[in-house]
């Protein structure tokens, strides 16, 4: 099917050998890409004998919801059901990228369109801030969330990672081409500065904080190290580090099963997420480079 | 007025500057008072001066593995991601079916969790014949025995670099998809006019250039990706790894603050870290510089 698309490309006769490279090379990029993807969603729904099957398959043979059942019901790995840290996993996910938004767009609003004194080095330090790495901040970050008494809740996940620059940055590459006329208009028909933006900034802004939220959910969700770090309570971990404590240990063999489903679980809700929003990403990601 | 419309700005900024300079200004200030300390979280910092780069440096050879690790895994996935992102991204825009499908399959990967997906790259790097790559290169015949991909320091490495390039191609991906699909038509057509002959012309006189600011926004985001390879190396290979063959910095920082609650030390890692980081971010910012300015 896609070797005809493709073949649509090229048209001229010199090309032929580098057009058939060319389809060659994007199917072997295809497959490395894809087949690890398909492996993960078969395995979660193999059963037992088909996961341990000589020699193996990437491909389900006979399909079942077992494994999710099995993962749901069982506690086999502590004493904490799974259905906690995907509630913790989507709690925290949820509450970081909501704050996230608001937090974001009302700064990147207030820079763009107020300029206020200093805004100019602002931007630089925050621009300066993508090339930061979190893992630097990491220490200092465990010390202050200790000092605030965070450790072992919900906001030693949320807190520290609201603030962001690359947030940040995307949402006001994007406010900077917000038509001064129509908040002015907003003004003038007396509507307080909150207002404005509540009410009509941020509708404008919303490709831009649509694609805020996908990256922040992705990010988020796959998080490990922040929850390595504040967490220790198994009742409080997310899904990476309870699916890392399943996967691991005595009884592996037999709970490989649930381990399939979990990585399913695991995996697939930001890939739906970026599904749903994919055409409002593509939008704002043409106004997110950086003019150095 | 000016004053007024400062002020309000800065209502505005208040809740994200707050939080950026808790959780990221004060941070690196305080990673950098720190790394000159000894610290284990009980007694009072003790200020040692430079005795924890010295260290670092001259007598940690864990750490200076790590820091080649790091570098081989960023040179072969940061670079090779960021191509293999852009050369994807445009081919993508030249078909003419198939762009959604195309773009889903090759950006997955990046929207996956590195520590999810290693329960599936331990089966397909198993060491024993059912291990999925074991399984298909001995029916080529090219192996007679299953290799020990994740156990034997000398493959280790490149697996955590297939693992990491696997995921780091979609790093950036969107930025220069978006990009390509926003210049002008109309500027291929009159290169046409001028004598413009092939596809790579395009790209080499037309494309590239016009594409700068976001190759700038991609190059740094993988690179900050690339020098923190973390959680995909634990996973796949265990902590410490056989032979400390895929230990990162972030692996040692991780090891001196959170097992050995060294965290003056670990400080020292994470700034090293941060100014290797910060150059060849810089440097990105040098190479890809828009010309107007």
């Amino acid at each position: 099917m896609e070797m005809v698309k493709i073949r649509k490309i090229p048209r001229r006769k010199k090309m032929k050998v580098g057009h058939t490279l060319f389809v060659a090379g994007m199917l072997a990029l295809v497959c490395f890409t894809a087949l690890p993807m398909v492996a993960m969603i078969c395995r979660a729904f193999m059963p037992l004998d088909e996961l341990y099957l000589y020699p193996p398959r990437i491909i389900v043979r006979k399909p079942t919801l077992s494994n999710f059942a099995d993962l749901l019901t069982s506690l086999s790995a502590s004493e904490v059901p799974f259905s906690r840290y995907i509630f913790n996993s989507l709690f925290t996910t949820g509450v970081t990228v909501f704050l996230s938004i608001f937090v974001c767009c009302a700064g990147a609003y207030g820079l763009a369109k107020f300029k206020p004194r200093g805004s100019t080095t602002i931007f630089a330090i925050i621009t300066a801030a993508l090339m930061f790495s979190s893992y630097v901040t990491q220490i200092p970050n465990y010390l202050i969330v200790t000092e605030l008494g965070l450790v072992n809740s919900y906001w030693a996940l949320i807190l520290p990672k609201v603030a962001v620059a690359y947030n940040f940055f995307l949402v006001k590459q994007f406010a900077e081409q917000l038509p001064n006329s129509i908040l002015e208009a907003a003004r003038i028909d007396g509507s307080g500065e909150f207002g404005t933006f509540w009410k009509i900034a941020m509708p404008l802004l919303k490709p831009a904080w649509s694609t805020l939220a996908v990256f922040s959910f992705v990010s988020n969700w796959n998080d490990y190290f922040s929850a390595l770090v504040y967490i220790n309570k198994d009742a409080m971990k997310t899904l990476p580090l309870a699916l890392q404590t399943l996967a691991g240990g005595a009884g592996v063999v037999a709970r490989s099963g649930s381990v399939g489903a979990a990585t399913l679980l695991t995996t697939l809700p930001t890939i739906i997420v970026f599904c749903i929003m994919r055409g409002r990403v593509m939008q704002t990601m043409t106004y997110s480079g950086i003019k150095s | 007025m000016e004053t007024r419309k400062s002020l309000t700005g800065y209502l505005f900024m208040a809740p994200f500057l707050v939080l950026f300079i808790t959780f990221t200004l004060i941070p690196i200030a305080v990673a950098m008072g720190l790394s000159l300390t000894n610290y284990n979280l009980i007694q009072v910092p003790e200020f040692v001066g430079l005795t924890n780069y010295m260290n670092l440096i001259l007598e940690d050879d864990v750490f200076l593995k790590s820091l080649s690790n790091t570098l081989v895994f960023a040179i072969l996935t940061g670079p090779l991601g960021y191509m293999a992102s852009f050369i994807m991204a445009w081919l993508i825009t030249l078909m003419k079916k198939g762009k959604g499908a195309f773009s889903l399959a090759f950006y997955a990967p990046s929207l996956t969790s590195g520590v999810a997906m290693s329960t599936i790259w331990l089966i397909i790097f198993s060491g024993d014949r059912n291990g999925y790559l074991n399984n298909f290169l001995m029916d080529l015949g090219l192996i007679v025995e299953p290799i020990l991909w994740t156990k034997d320091a000398t493959y280790l490495k490149w697996v955590i670099v297939i693992i990491s390039v696997w995921m780091s191609m979609g790093t950036g991906f969107l930025v220069f998809l978006a990009g390509l699909q926003n210049i002008d038509p109309a500027l291929y057509e009159a290169a046409k006019v001028d004598g413009m002959k092939s596809k790579f012309q395009e790209l080499r006189y037309i494309t590239l250039p016009l594409m700068k600011p976001q190759l700038l926004f991609g190059a740094v985001n993988s690179v900050v990706g690339a020098f923190a390879i973390f959680d995909v190396a634990t996973s796949v290979a265990g902590m410490p790894s056989p032979n400390y063959a895929a230990h990162t910095i972030v692996a040692h920082l991780y090891d001196y603050a959170f097992i050995r609650m060294n965290m003056g030390y670990a400080s020292g890692v994470a700034m090293i870290l941060f100014i290797m980081t910060f150059v060849v971010g810089r440097i990105c910012f040098y190479v890809f510089r828009s010309e107007e300015d």
